[in-house]
């Protein structure tokens, strides 16, 4: 790992992005990472694109991440996805749940768009999966943090992520949580 | 709660400046809800009880901060936190309390890029100069609590108002933050002071407040937080706020060595220091998120070439990348150039199930077309699509009065909207103004019991104050009745077919006419059924018909159309019924 790890995790208001992306904040403060991140409030919970900056390492500044210096994009719906490679570069690596919401966009077209600015877009139907799972798409959230895990494209120990999991999930649904995590990871 | 840790917390900007108030022994703290400087409120009503603080969300910034100066009269430390032009409301009582001496902390936030605000990008440091009031400005979280100290520190040594000016990305911006102690809140006691009205009683003051500010002057050359950061090179940067941090990282990314002047109290503004500094330099460039405040001032005492906002931008956000090409531009550093991706806007939309959409569509689909008068909050989102409804949406109270001025010109009756919250806020006058002067005008005050588009903070109509206790819900029709409106008449949102003949009746009356549209917002009421396990039904189209075509007049966008085929989204239907009301013979509860 370079010295600064820097993560974008975007999508639109309501996807649980905010707990995905505190997860992955108090792994990394677990790991004695130098960390900051930033998010916007406001009109995201009214539909509007949202996307969280996660910048860990040895000593950080800037809590944007700069235009293309996003080591790995977490994209909970594939227009947030692509908006999010403002971020990308040739090395980046996007994770994406195929949704595609509110927009005559075809997936297809969209990843073909990612892959040119990126190193690789892995996509999967993680709101099928989950609701299969669960019978709702609330743990969309946390099924993607394990397949990017799965992938090897978190450079955190899965223990810190479980440890950080069970902290800030409301404790009736951490077994739950705990399971989409397995699930995600293993998912191809 | 993180804030509330012995040693060390990751803290947002806002929570930075929560720490730091505790840690100066405020006894009270004021604010309205206003984002980037909502949580501030939020956080202070969070921990007000197990500190031993008092917190409350007042009716509006003015109440907020003359309530605070009120505390700082007894002699408690109190702080008010308001968003930018949160802050032009307060203004009115900021300005003569600077000049009677009141030891108070201003927060204000800006928004450089508007991420939450419509009104204006305005730059909040002018205050300090309108009002002769010193101004901090920190760069991360963990200057936000020690700014917030140094605040207190100058407010009470010199008896004077002090602005904290953060923007909205040191707001929402997190990081590990030291902490110091915690100091209990002191009891108040208003002591008298000599007050005299007159001429040359305020002309003394204005002096007074002048030599105060030159007293701070020699401080703010010396203070700590105005720093330089030596190095050889002949370029100086200036910088302020966030952008510190940027140019930070920029230097290092570029593996230049140039030396850094960061301003933290940049009123009264350090002139000596600022002169020193450049003197070991050939040229500054200096970097600063919205109007040149700093620039000005140095062009006012040096003649050194200066870069500033012929480089980076006076409107939006400046983000990491533009310092980078800023300074690589303006040192003839070559940049590869970076791909462009084009994507699609996605607007904000009114939630499903949202009681606003309900009034909207109904007026719309009622009255037709008519003048309507918007106002802030979410039944502004009615301005987008499909709706497209409000004309113009000004300041919190506005819609009153501009509909107002267009009826008395043009005879026309408009339709006024406005939330509960602003009716509170700036509504109320607004609406007695009308009456006063035989106004024509339907006014729709749309009541979801919260401040819903920041939050869900609780206001005079929800039964709770700020610190979760039980309080009068003032009812909005019994005050349209006492102000004397011509018809007063409350509908719930959620029966369409009456809501309908009651916007029909209402607009038909003479005069002022008040309809109040009740529907609990319905992010509180989906949330609230989730935590008591109950289950809120769903629809689903059950016949594919013409008829559903109204449906995109209607625009909830759980209810979609894909292949030529409607479907209602089950992941997002809150179970409204509206719908179902529209066309009844397509649509049922999903089993």
């Amino acid at each position: 790992m370079k010295d600064n790890f820097n993560l974008i995790v975007a999508g639109y208001g309501g996807q649980g992005i905010l707990t995905a992306t505190e997860i992955i904040v108090g792994a990394s403060l677990k790991e004695g990472n130098d960390v900051r991140e930033t998010e916007l409030h406001g009109l995201a919970q009214r539909g509007g694109s949202l996307d969280c900056h996660v910048r860990f390492g040895k000593k950080i500044f800037s809590p944007l991440v700069s235009r293309g210096e996003a080591d790995l994009i977490i994209a909970f719906e594939a227009v947030e996805a692509l908006r999010a490679c403002y971020y990308a570069n040739k090395e980046t690596i996007v994770i994406l749940n195929s949704k595609v919401f509110r927009s005559e966009s075809k997936l297809k077209e969209i990843v073909a768009k990612i892959e040119k600015v990126a190193k690789k877009a892995y996509v999967i139907d993680a709101d099928k999966i989950v609701r299969a799972e669960t019978g709702a798409i609330t743990g969309t959230n946390i099924f993607l943090l394990g397949y990017a895990l799965g992938k090897g494209a978190i450079p955190l120990k899965k223990e810190s992520i479980l440890q950080s999991i069970k902290e800030n999930i409301r404790p009736r649904f951490i077994d739950e949580n705990m399971r989409l995590l397995e699930k995600g990871e293993k998912s191809d | 709660m993180e804030i509330l840790n012995k040693k060390r917390g990751f803290l947002s900007g806002n929570d930075g400046v929560v720490r730091g108030a505790l840690e100066s022994g405020i006894g009270c703290a004021f604010s309205y809800p206003g984002t980037p400087a909502t949580e501030i409120g939020e956080v202070f009503a969070e921990v007000a009880k197990e500190t031993g603080i008092y917190f409350e969300w007042s009716v509006n910034e003015k109440i907020a901060l003359e309530a605070a100066a009120g505390a700082a009269f007894s002699g408690v430390k109190s702080i008010v936190s308001v968003k930018h032009y949160g802050l032009n409301v307060a203004l009115d009582s900021l300005l003569p309390l600077a000049y009677l001496s009141c030891p108070l902390v201003v927060v204000v936030t800006d928004d450089p890029g508007c991420f939450s605000s419509i009104q204006t990008e305005q730059d909040s440091r002018w205050f300090s100069k309108l009002g002769k009031i010193p101004i901090l400005e920190p760069s991360n979280s963990q200057e936000a609590k020690e700014m917030t100290k140094e605040a207190f520190k100058i407010a009470w040594q010199y008896k004077i108002p002090v602005i904290l000016r953060m923007s909205t990305r040191v707001c929402y911006s997190r990081s590990l933050v030291d902490f110091g102690l915690i100091i209990k809140p002191a009891k108040g006691k208003f002591k008298k002071f000599e007050f005299k009205l007159g001429a040359a009683r305020t002309v003394e003051l204005h002096k007074n407040i002048l030599e105060k500010i030159s007293e701070i002057g020699k401080l703010s050359e010396s203070s700590k937080l105005n720093f330089i950061e030596k190095s050889e090179g002949m370029t100086g940067i200036i910088t302020s706020g966030v952008t510190y941090e940027y140019v930070k990282e920029v230097l290092e990314k570029l593996n230049l060595k140039l030396p850094i002047l960061k301003i933290g109290l940049c009123y009264p503004f350090p002139e000596k220091l600022v002169k020193s500094f450049l003197k070991n330099v050939c040229q500054a460039i200096v970097i600063e998120e919205l109007d040149p405040f700093i620039e000005e001032e140095i062009r006012k005492i040096d003649s050194i070439k200066i870069h500033g906002k012929d480089v980076f931008s006076e409107t939006g956000e400046i983000k990491p990348e533009q310092v980078l090409e800023g300074i690589a531009k303006i040192l003839g550093i070559t940049l590869p150039k970076p791909p462009q991706i084009e994507v699609e806007k996605r607007l904000s939309f009114l939630c499903p199930g949202c009681p606003h959409r309900s009034t909207l569509y109904a007026v719309k689909k009622v009255l037709g077309r008519k003048i309507f008068s918007g106002d802030i909050g979410c039944s502004m989102l009615g301005i987008f699509s499909p709706l497209e409804m409000q004309d113009f949406v000004v300041s919190m109270g506005a819609s009153v009065g501009i509909g107002h001025g267009i009826s008395k010109t043009t005879g026309e009756k408009p339709v006024i909207f406005i939330g509960d919250s602003a009716f509170f806020h700036a509504g109320m006058p607004a609406l007695l103004n009308l009456v006063y002067n035989k106004a024509d005008a339907l006014v729709i005050i749309v009541d979801n019991r919260w401040t819903a588009m920041t939050g869900h903070q609780p206001n005079p109509n929800t039964g709770i104050n700020a610190m979760q206790e039980e309080a009068k819900s003032v009812d909005i029709a019994e005050i349209a009745k006492a102000l004397k409106a011509d018809f007063v008449k409350s509908s719930n949102v959620y029966s369409f077919d009456q809501l309908c003949n009651d916007i029909k009746e209402a607009y038909a009356v003479k005069g002022v006419s008040v309809l109040v549209a009740n529907g609990e917002c319905r992010l509180v009421v989906v949330r609230n059924a989730a935590r008591k396990g109950i289950m809120l039904p769903k629809f689903e189209i059950v016949k594919q018909d013409s008829k559903l075509e109204e449906l995109k007049n209607f625009g909830c966008p759980a209810i979609q159309k894909e292949d030529g085929k409607w479907f209602i989204d089950k992941d997002i239907c809150w179970g409204c019924t509206v719908c179902k009301q529209i066309v009844p013979s397509c649509i049922e509860i999903s089993k």
